[in-house]
């Protein structure tokens, strides 16, 4: 059994931009369950299927990104807010 | 930051292979030539897309290894066994092949000569990829800030741009280069032979009362086992950014 091991939002930087029109990965997040603020560079993401993203802290699910024929679906969970400074550009 | 480096629509754009280096005997450095590349930040990445004859797509992100020089770009890959992509990289891709990519990505782990005081460096295996466009970029600008990097390799014969990293600390310019080998290590070794440890970090590392920041990159368990031995010796969370590369190479 191979172990899965998840990688960061580093690397769905691409995937942002192309959902967010810009640059995210300097951007805040808040998750739900525990509160805790990160910057989406710095969220777990379980690749697999569909990309699982999780709260560094209390690992709980932020969000879901799922990539079929029809596109891209985001699925929202415990995710409170995500702010968008524009202080990267 | 470079407005230019991140607000235009992310493209796909084609690179030529124009030159391929061979790091250790599973890293190889790919420069590529880029037509239409705005210029990037060290830290920052692509994204590199495969399409096969059948149309099957494989995409994977990668550190750019050095700081911005007109339209050149080159990633350093680690062959990952059974990996999809990285094995084409690092075995089959021949100077003068096109492939897709798109770029510059990432603003989280990013740096810059004259940014923010001492910066501290930490990397495991091909995790010292993006590190090494910030050592290159500070030794190229000749900025007055402190730069450490701590580089854990496997052994002697895997530590990527040996002889540059050597030269570069051996300027003396305020950029130092401590190595560790966790694995093997030939006679007379002087530095670090064991997996990188809190006495290692506090002995080495810039300490957390000069307020550095610290960028860590490498595999999952060797990024998760720094960051948290950094907050435990003091130093700011908020100053320390972290990139995981995943399951492998552990250093």
């Amino acid at each position: 059994m191979t172990l899965e091991v998840h990688v960061d939002g580093n690397s769905l930087a691409g995937l942002f931009h192309d959902l967010f029109g810009r640059e995210m990965t300097e951007e805040e997040c808040c998750c739900d369950s525990c509160g805790t603020v990160s910057p989406l560079g710095a969220v777990l993401v379980y690749k697999g299927p569909a990309d699982v993203i999780r709260c560094p802290a209390c690992r709980n699910v932020l969000m879901v990104i799922v990539a079929s024929a029809n596109g891209l679906q985001v699925r929202f969970q415990s995710l409170r807010w995500m702010a968008f400074t524009g202080r990267a550009e | 930051m470079a407005g230019a480096a991140v607000q235009r629509r992310l493209t796909w754009l084609v690179a030529e292979v124009v030159d391929l280096i061979e790091e250790t005997a599973t890293v190889r450095t790919v420069v590529f030539e880029v037509p239409g590349w705005a210029g990037h930040l060290p830290g920052q990445h692509v994204d590199v897309r495969l399409t096969a004859e059948d149309g099957y797509r494989a995409q994977r992100s990668y550190s750019i290894s050095a700081p911005e020089e007109g339209t050149r770009v080159e990633i350093t890959v680690e062959r990952v066994e059974d990996g999809e992509v990285s094995p084409f990289l690092v075995e089959d891709l021949l100077v003068g092949d096109r492939i897709e990519l798109r770029g510059p990505i990432g603003g989280y782990f990013v740096w810059e000569p004259g940014r923010d005081g001492p910066v501290q460096l930490i990397g495991g295996g091909a995790g010292v990829a993006p590190l090494m466009a910030m050592v290159r970029a500070r030794a190229a600008a000749g900025t007055a800030e402190p730069m450490a990097l701590l580089y854990s390799a496997r052994s002697e014969s895997d530590i990527v741009y040996r002889a540059e990293l050597d030269a570069i600390a051996k300027a003396s310019d305020g950029i130092e280069v401590t190595y560790i080998l966790t694995r093997s290590w030939p006679p007379g070794w002087d530095g670090f032979t064991k997996r990188v440890d809190r006495e290692i970090l506090e002995e080495v590392a810039i300490p957390p009362h000069l307020d550095p920041t610290v960028f860590v990159c490498g595999p999952t368990g060797f990024v998760e086992t720094v960051a948290s031995i950094l907050v435990d010796s003091g130093h700011r969370p908020d100053r320390i950014r972290t990139e995981r590369f995943g399951p492998t190479g552990e250093p």
